[in-house]
């Protein structure tokens, strides 16, 4: 039998309705006795001690995706992959200490102090080619040279940085661009609705890839001018522009029906009758709500930019040489994969686990962030 | 798709009128349409001999402190990013020339009229449970001190315990602030515990206006009759006329029928019904019945 007495469950001793934590903690206690009851405690619950700071709904969606042990350790992860991506100058100079954008044919480093050729000439066949040297597993040429001679090593560094900056970049553009045209068009409808609907509607149209190609080829001849300005075809803001373009419908459409849905809410209208002006409805009650979306979506448009820049870059189209990225570096080892498959699996790798770190994170943002989620008993 | 049809209805200052009807029947998009939430197609809404249905948003900002509205859902009426202090100081803030200072007061002073506990203030909506959510939505509504208030099903969220008490701060802050109540309602013994009189709505059209306890003891409109003896009472304070049993659904307000829309469902009906619609004609003490043949 229950104590029930001895639980806050009971009217009697209930905790005034206002005072009610939303968090309890149950414990189930083994064998020890209450003091009025000679008899075992088999449940008790006890109100979680929570002073009187009051979790905001930010606060809340933080600390649920804290408990996520996945989307922690994700976040972990990805934090390590900046971290080194961003030391690559370090690591070029001071451990590899050859230039990852110089070919190197000809030359030479030691290995337990025997000489090694980056470039060793074909003991097979006719003798006519040469094979970059394999992984040392040491400073100089950690993962082997690709087919110019040049540190994979320093090279994945140095992609990495691109790949990240691009896929950072193309989302955070991504997301801007449909937050703002999502919210104008939910929120005015009407003819801006339709006008900006349809354009989205003609981008949408299109597979994403065929789109992201063709208009890679087409820029990456001229370069793209939007008024004063001029992107280079070199430059990322080229790939960046892109793949943050193609994006757009796919996040402004939810965002849009997000928006159709709050502005014909309760406590909008409720705005409405208690006569705030319309700009002031937009920043306090539709924004706000509209931001958790755009931050739900995040990690996982970043994870896509990444996989569209890679490739991208694997076709040519993306980032242009002498720089690296993931992408190019993969289209580098293309032509090594029976000699020296390490050139191209290095960064595919590396693709992967920051595509799965992303895809896990995003899973933790968006139980943390969904309201559904919130009757869930936490797992921590 | 037209929801009200020729609905013609006076509120008098200081007065509670009930409003009574099954979902559907338009009774939120009377008070809504009142508070120019919605817009007319025709007629004409006059709010304290103002003509309100003429006058575009920004026209009506500085009339809306006058009038307010109490939601049915507590839980969807307040907006879960905000802290209760500003969701209440808002209005005073777009209205009001107060200081910070001057607000502070004033949000403990309503705190207080709602009978809840400054220390919500700094909360969010989502601590809060339906009841006090509730009492939250008052308290943003009286805030900028309004002569008229629809309350939209205010209470039918909440459980009985609670619901009395929600009605009794209403009838409380009706008497201390001199409020004038459109109070809309399907539960008629809410309605008739809060309202000095009462409209009862079918289809998009009022069938029946009076003094509550008239209206509810003699019902003259087959409607009400019909949906007083649908609820059930221990005793037959409610009403003396026969138990009368609807069948069947209302008729979409799509096609609405002829006549008399009332007609398809009702055990007097006759061909005069179904051919002439009935005009609301005054039977005496303020009361108003759109019947052909209203039961004496």
């Amino acid at each position: 039998m229950t104590t029930a007495s001895n639980t806050s469950a009971d009217p009697a001793s209930k905790v005034p309705e206002a005072e009610q934590p939303n968090q309890f903690n149950v414990q189930i206690a083994n064998g020890e006795a209450s003091s009025a009851f000679a008899q075992k405690r088999l449940f008790q619950l006890r109100p979680k001690d929570k002073g009187n700071n009051p979790r905001g709904p930010w606060k809340t969606a933080f600390s649920r995706l804290l408990r996520d042990k996945l989307a922690v350790a994700s976040f972990v992860f990805l934090a390590a992959i900046v971290l080194s991506t961003a030391s690559a100058t370090y690591y070029a100079d001071h451990i590899s200490q050859t230039d990852p954008f110089q070919s190197n044919l000809d030359g030479q480093i030691e290995i337990n102090g025997d000489p090694a050729e980056i470039m060793a000439a074909d003991s097979e066949g006719l003798g006519l080619g040469v094979t970059p040297i394999g992984p040392t597993w040491t400073g100089q040429y950690l993962l082997g040279a690709d087919a110019q001679g040049r540190d994979v090593a320093a090279r994945l560094l140095y992609g990495g940085q691109n790949s990240l900056i691009v896929a950072f970049a193309s989302t955070a553009l991504c997301l801007v661009l449909a937050g703002v045209i999502g919210t104008v068009s939910g929120f005015l409808g009407g003819i801006v609705d339709t006008i900006l609907s349809r354009l989205l509607d003609i981008i949408w149209a299109f597979p994403i890839y065929l789109l992201a190609i063709s208009l890679s080829i087409v820029l990456i001849s001229t370069g793209l001018q939007i008024g004063p300005f001029h992107i280079p075809s070199n430059s990322l803001l080229l790939p960046i522009t892109i793949i943050g373009v193609v994006y757009v419908p796919y996040v402004a459409r939810p965002i849009r029906g997000q928006v159709l849905t709050l502005a014909k809410s309760d406590f909008v209208l409720a705005s409405v009758c208690l006569g705030m002006p319309t700009a002031r409805i937009l920043v306090r009650d539709i924004l706000p709500n509209v931001v958790t979306t755009l931050i739900v979506f995040a990690p996982i448009m970043m994870s896509l930019s990444i996989l569209t820049e890679s490739s991208l870059s694997f076709l040519s189209i993306g980032v242009q040489p002498p720089a690296a990225s993931w992408g190019t570096i993969i289209q580098d080892g293309q032509g090594l994969l029976y000699t020296r498959p390490l050139v191209a699996i290095a960064p595919g790798l590396a693709i992967i686990i920051t595509v799965l770190c992303l895809n896990f994170l995003g899973d933790g943002v968006k139980d943390a962030f969904d309201p559904k989620a919130k009757l869930r008993v936490g797992k921590g | 798709m037209r929801i009200l049809n020729e609905v013609s209805l006076d509120v008098y200052e200081g007065e509670t009128l009930g409003l009574v009807g099954e979902s559907g029947s338009g009774k939120s998009t009377l008070g809504r349409t009142l508070l120019r939430l919605y817009d007319a197609d025709s007629g004409k809404i006059e709010f304290d001999n103002l003509d309100i249905s003429t006058k575009n948003r920004r026209e009506l900002r500085p009339l809306r402190s006058k009038m307010q509205m109490i939601f049915q859902d507590p839980y969807s009426s307040l907006n879960p990013r905000r802290r209760i202090g500003d969701l209440i100081a808002d209005p005073i803030r777009i209205h009001g020339h107060a200081s910070e200072r001057e607000i502070h007061v004033r949000l403990r002073e309503l705190m207080d009229m709602v009978g809840l506990s400054h220390s919500f203030l700094t909360r969010y909506p989502h601590e809060f449970s339906g009841g006090q959510r509730q009492r939250i939505g008052i308290a943003r509504a009286i805030a900028l001190k309004p002569k008229f208030i629809v309350a939209d099903e205010a209470v039918s969220a909440l459980d009985v315990s609670v619901q009395a008490q929600v009605i009794n701060l209403l009838m409380d802050l009706q008497d201390e602030l001199g409020l004038t109540y459109l109070f809309i309602a399907h539960d008629l013994s809410v309605v008739r515990q809060i309202s000095t009189r009462t409209a009862v709505m079918y289809l998009g059209g009022i069938v029946e206006i009076g003094m509550t306890d008239d209206v509810m003891h003699n019902p003259a409109h087959p409607y009400t009759a019909a949906l007083i003896s649908s609820v059930p009472s221990h005793d037959s304070i409610m009403s003396k006329s026969p138990r009368i049993k609807l069948q069947g659904d209302p008729p979409s307000p799509l096609m609405p029928p002829s006549g008399c829309r009332f007609h398809t469902r009702c055990p007097f009906a006759t061909d005069k019904c179904a051919a002439e619609v009935p005009f609301p004609h005054d039977v005496g003490s303020g009361r108003s019945v759109a019947c052909h043949f209203p039961i004496s």
